[in-house]
């Protein structure tokens, strides 16, 4: 160990784009927003600047009511970065939102031992210390 | 089908801790090696195709390495598609010299990761990660190849065991390759009370990293008869891509190497059954498994199964990764599935000594990068 405390490394933030700057506005007021296609009829994440099924490019936003259900996840027990360091175990999964989006996310305010495929979750938005930008998360549905 | 393509020559360097190598180093190690191997000098070679490094990343690498060299081909091309790479390099080599346009074309990797990067290999790899969408959740490269795990896990298709039967052979596979990263036998015990990394996958079902690196030489057919070695054909090559991160993925159980085998084995017009000895990239034990059961050797949930029961073994009913593969040979950047093109490529000239599976006649080597993103799968035989 270093006898210099080192300063806490911070977690890699996203950078918004003009593409993506409505979905992570929304995380910062609390709504999870996603684009459907008004052609196809299709829901997408992550935002783009055209339909990656039809490739049109009249897209409308929506917003996730909340509810959604784990298809996979990993209990990371070794960190990539220094930064998530501290957080293991953590659990990283795979989130499908019940308007038919899948993103990844972190499952929050549970035991890691206890999440299951298949499991129901909600949408929650963190904060993180260091930055003003929230992120997107779940955690369990039932409370 | 016109002309054919053929590896007339292959190399594979030292590897694991080499610190006096560099990723130059090693590419002049590996493609001289091959060149000797084909009976080729330098000036035979009409095509170059390299793929990346992370120690020393360059914009042009074939142009770095040409320079190096002394080389000056007619066509150069670097390709950066992560642990696809190698099969890639075949896959467009073998294309020039059935065009015309090249007679002999060198393919090489290596890179020098354990000891010219150490501990910022791993935070390199996390760098794949969706800078908006995946690098926030502290993403690992292990966890995002586990979600597949954990579907096969769920459904009952795979456990701990059949992971733990993967590890344990390809180390006694490793411990007959002279060359080989890691030799030291371990046992299903040593496997499944390793630490977890990423769950359900734990350290001994994670490859290596190795310094080392790999060429191949693909040449036309025609000139099979002035080489000194036993050439092997390429007979059918395919791929598949499908996403490029793993919450995009189509599938979470099939990917695209269920395609890139059906193209290459109905352009070699052979069958799944026809494979001799399988060279499957393996950067997890789980990967491996679900590989194959994708790619149809294996119905789902038999391929954990057939692990436990020693089919994989070089004695066994399908022999897989003879050299110890990604997870006991070592594991170098793009080198990595170059080894297993290399390997391959000895099986089908029975050059493989104690490893050597009996009458190897069609080979299939199959490289995979991304998250289960990106596959080419090679059927190759003897010429």
């Amino acid at each position: 160990m270093s006898e210099v405390p080192s300063l806490p490394m911070p977690m890699p933030m996203p950078a918004p784009d003009a593409c993506s700057r409505p979905y992570w506005d929304g995380a910062n007021q609390d709504v999870f927003r996603f684009q459907r296609c008004r052609a196809c009829g299709r829901a997408q994440f992550y935002p783009r600047s055209l339909c990656a099924h039809c490739q049109g490019a009249d897209l409308g936003w929506e917003t996730a009511a909340g509810p959604g259900r784990v298809a996979s996840f990993s209990v990371i027990h070794r960190a990539p970065l220094p930064a998530f360091a501290s957080a293991v175990p953590y659990v990283l999964a795979l989130i499908d939102l019940d308007e038919g989006v899948r993103f990844m996310c972190n499952v929050l305010n549970c035991d890691p031992a206890t999440v299951r495929i298949g499991m129901r979750v909600r949408l929650c938005f963190q904060a993180r210390p260091g930055s003003t930008q929230k992120v997107p998360q779940v955690e369990p549905a039932e409370s | 089908m016109g002309k054919k393509a053929i590896i007339s020559g292959v190399h594979d360097t030292a590897v694991g801790a080499l610190p006096e190598s560099t990723c130059m180093s090693l590419h002049v190690e590996a493609a001289l090696g091959a060149l000797v191997d084909a009976g080729l000098k330098l000036s035979d070679i009409d095509g170059l195709l390299t793929a990346y490094s992370f120690t020393s990343p360059q914009l042009m690498l074939g142009g770095v390495f040409g320079e190096y060299v002394g080389l000056h081909p007619k066509v150069n091309a670097s390709i950066s598609m992560g642990g696809v790479t190698a099969g890639l390099m075949v896959h467009h080599a073998a294309s020039l010299v059935k065009a015309g346009i090249c007679r002999h074309v060198l393919c090489v990797t290596g890179d020098n990761r354990l000891t010219g990067m150490g501990e910022r290999v791993q935070a390199a790899l996390a760098d794949v990660g969706h800078p908006q969408y995946e690098q926030p959740y502290g993403m690992s490269v292990p966890a995002a190849f586990a979600m597949a795990a954990q579907v096969y896990f769920h459904e009952g298709w795979l456990n701990g065991e059949h992971l733990a039967a993967v590890a344990v052979n390809q180390r006694v596979n490793a411990a007959l390759h002279p060359q080989s990263h890691l030799k030291k036998p371990i046992t299903m015990d040593d496997v499944r009370k390793s630490k977890v990394i990423a769950s359900p996958l734990r350290m001994l079902d994670c490859c290596l990293v190795s310094d080392g690196g790999a060429a191949v030489v693909v040449s036309a057919a025609q000139t099979a008869r002035d080489l000194p070695r036993r050439a092997v054909e390429l007979l059918g090559i395919g791929e598949g891509h499908t996403h490029e991160h793993i919450f995009a993925a189509p599938s979470l159980v099939d990917f695209g190497c269920k395609e890139s085998a059906a193209t290459a084995l109905a352009q070699a017009g052979l069958a799944h059954a026809d494979i001799d000895s399988a060279h499957v990239y393996d950067c997890f034990t789980s990967t491996l498994l679900i590989t194959l059961e994708s790619m149809g050797f294996y119905g789902r949930g038999e391929a954990g199964p057939a692990a436990l029961a020693g089919e994989f073994a070089i004695g066994g009913r399908f022999p897989v990764n003879t050299n110890g593969g990604l997870l006991s040979y070592g594991s170098s950047g793009a080198a990595g599935g170059m080894f297993h093109v290399v390997e391959a490529v000895r099986q089908l000239r029975g050059e493989c000594a104690q490893r050597q599976v009996k009458d190897a006649e069609v080979a299939l080597a199959h490289t995979l990068g991304g998250i289960f993103s990106g596959h080419c799968s090679i059927v190759m035989g003897r010429l």
